[in-house]
């Protein structure tokens, strides 16, 4: 019999093992990918990779470039209107199918499904739906009102908001999905008080359930972000970018850098331009959320 | 006295289900009923009918003489407290006494005095500014009597406010509704399927099954005289011990016993030659000294005991049937020893074998 403690790094053994795999990828691939990226963003890389230090140059060029200002407005632009309307949308749905309506099953399916649908597939469709030949704006045409306008990817100005219908269309049903399991979770003594307190289900909705969802906003609020700023494959399937350039967003920046433009060094800089917004909008909040457990009560 | 709920011909349905069928119920001003019975026999849905979260089938419910059936809960003059306490989590205590009050736009000095009042009531004073996270569950059901309590309504309804507490705390917070009750003088109405809490708190017990009152009574009268065997078996712990025989010449014959009935309080005259069953509550079983005055005398041997401190259980065979017998505590019997026990037949309940009605 083993009168000693056991080394504690032997204990759990296999969990250990078999953790390994997904600690070294981690390691080597996010923060060995990154620092790499980080490092050789100050660089003149061009086609291929080498330590030919510029300093700054390569974050000058970055912000001189018109393409690079419109990457950002219309990621802001997106951003901020999927955010916002996608948890709208996306918990009116679910307080409307929260009332106990017949064939909730297959009505969830069908929001949900857009979800299952790749964004190559989502921004081809929708990029036939919004054409002015053949979409929306002939169908309706069709039916008598000959000047009706409706082609968002054909102007400039607006393009983006085309991506914008596209992008809730298939997040509206995950955010649903979401917050109907959050809603559900909701005891319904707590509605049933409430009611017997006479308050209103909408200042109900508003003051006692949603503060009571929380944690669910926030892993919501988690994929809907990463969601945004990631994206890239809906523009490329939808506009290519265009008209022109107004549909640009960062990451299709760095791509076209990197793989197209061949300079390696200005894709870098992009790419860590986002990396910074993303920390920048991350620290503080990961601070509040777990830094200050001690002080919450 | 005048009535304070009354509940006329009540059905209610979910699709083909009748959950609640043709009920009536009159609850007088000032009385403590406690709605009884185990899980799914409709008493929960019963109080949400009296406070307007379910929409009833048929039938009228009316509160202080007004007819509610159609009315909203908060215009029903009821206050309500949740088995899950369902206070509002993100709100201190202060909080959720006021929440409905200020949405009701009632003037601030008239809130303020309330919430003091329900406070002091019920000794949560120190707690006002504290979240519900950060109480316990007994103060959580405190604080969850006390949104019931500044309502200023007549009619207080109770789902099963205890059951979420353990024993200790439970019998504690039992004394301190009564003592509620006593000092405010309001109806309530109170569900529980703990037989303890009814018993303890109630001025009549409505004991429920199958949507349906199966009696209606004080505690005395649903202890000693309950209408049916199902009664009989749900009230008492332990439980009442059943024996099959039948009632001929004035005596009950199970096996080779004949237990005379002449003490026996028959509803409707004695029957004759008729299959019945007898109950008697272990408590009433009586030993030692005693049996030489009780009206029947047995021989038995203990098969099991079973010690809680107080009382010890004694397991035993009466006439081939599971028979259970409650002693002293202190009383000092042995698994295999003879034992003389003693049946009182006034206080034991007589059925009927086929309709189980108390005879």
């Amino acid at each position: 019999m083993a009168s000693t403690r056991p080394n504690q790094l032997f204990r759990n053994k296999s969990a250990k093992i078999a953790a390994i795999p997904m600690i070294v990828t981690a390691l080597f691939v996010f923060v060995g990918g990154t620092a790499w990226t980080i490092v050789y963003s100050f660089t003149s890389s061009g086609l291929l990779p080498r330590l030919k230090w510029v300093g700054l140059d390569q974050y000058e060029r970055l912000w001189d470039t018109r393409k690079w200002l419109i990457s950002i407005e219309n990621l802001a632009i997106y951003g901020l209107s999927m955010l916002i309307l996608v948890f709208v949308i996306g918990f009116i749905l679910a307080a409307l199918i929260d009332q106990k309506i017949r064939f909730e099953n297959t009505i969830r399916t069908v929001i949900l499904y857009p979800y299952a649908l790749s964004f190559v597939v989502t921004g081809l469709v929708w990029q036939w739906i919004l054409n002015p030949e053949f979409g929306v704006q002939n169908i309706v045409r069709g039916w008598g009102w000959e000047t009706f306008t409706f082609d968002p990817l054909y102007n400039a100005e607006i393009a983006i908001f085309g991506i914008l219908i596209a992008g809730l269309w298939q997040g509206s049903g995950l955010v649903m999905v979401l917050m109907l399991a959050g809603l559900r979770g909701i005891d319904q003594d707590v509605w049933k008080a409430a009611r017997v307190d006479g308050i209103p289900a909408w200042k109900t909705y508003l003051l006692i359930v949603i503060p009571m969802m929380r944690p669910v906003f926030i892993t919501t609020l988690v994929l809907v972000v990463t969601g945004i700023v990631k994206i890239y494959d809906l523009i490329v399937a939808q506009t290519g970018g265009g008209p022109g350039i107004a549909t640009e967003v960062p990451a299709k920046y760095v791509y076209d850098m990197m793989f197209q433009a061949n300079n390696l060094g200005q894709g870098f800089a992009a790419s860590t331009m986002m990396l910074l917004t993303v920390a920048l909008v991350v620290i503080p909040w990961a601070i509040l959320e777990f830094g200050g457990s001690k002080n919450r009560g | 006295m005048t009535n304070s709920v009354e509940i006329k011909n009540l059905d209610l349905q979910f699709g083909a289900v009748k959950v609640l069928q043709d009920l009536n119920l009159d609850i007088g001003k000032g009385e403590f009923l406690v709605l009884l019975g185990s899980s799914g026999c409709g008493k929960s849905t019963l109080l949400n009918c009296i406070a307007g979260l379910l929409d009833v089938s048929g039938g009228q419910i009316h509160i202080n003489g007004t007819n509610v059936t159609w009315a909203e809960p908060s215009e029903r003059g009821i206050g309500m407290v949740f088995q899950s306490y369902a206070l509002y989590p993100q709100m201190t205590v202060e909080g959720n006494l006021s929440f409905g009050l200020k949405n009701a736009k009632l003037p601030k000095s008239e809130i303020e005095s309330r919430v003091k009042r329900a406070s002091e009531i019920l000794q949560i004073e120190p707690l006002l500014k504290r979240k519900p996270a950060a109480l316990s569950g007994g103060q959580r059901q405190r604080v969850a009597i006390g949104r019931a309590l500044v309502r200023d309504v007549d009619v207080f309804l109770f789902d099963e406010p205890l059951s979420n507490l353990d024993a200790k705390l439970r019998a504690d917070l039992r004394v301190e509704i009564k003592r509620l009750h006593h000092s405010l003088q309001n109806t309530m109405i109170y569900v529980t399927h703990d037989q303890i809490e009814a018993m303890t708190l109630a001025d009549r017990i409505a004991i429920m099954r199958g949507g349906q009152i199966m009696q209606l009574g004080s505690p005395d009268e649903i202890y000693g005289r309950p209408v049916n065997k199902y009664v009989a078996d749900f009230i008492g712990s332990p439980s009442m011990n059943f024996l099959e025989g039948k009632i001929k010449d004035g005596a009950f014959h199970v096996g080779d016993l004949a237990i005379p009935l002449a003490d026996y309080a028959f509803a409707d005259g004695a029957p004759n030659n008729l299959d019945a069953t007898i109950g008697i509550r272990p408590e009433h079983v009586v030993t030692g000294e005693l049996v030489g005055n009780a009206a029947y005398q047995v021989d038995v041997e203990v098969s099991l005991i079973e010690p809680t401190g107080s009382d010890t259980l004694v397991d035993c065979t009466v006439a081939g049937n599971h028979f259970r017998v409650r002693m002293d505590g202190q009383s000092r019997v042995s698994v295999g020893q003879k034992l003389r026990i003693g049946i009182n037949p006034s206080m034991a309940s007589l059925f009927d074998l086929k309709s189980e009605l108390r005879l």
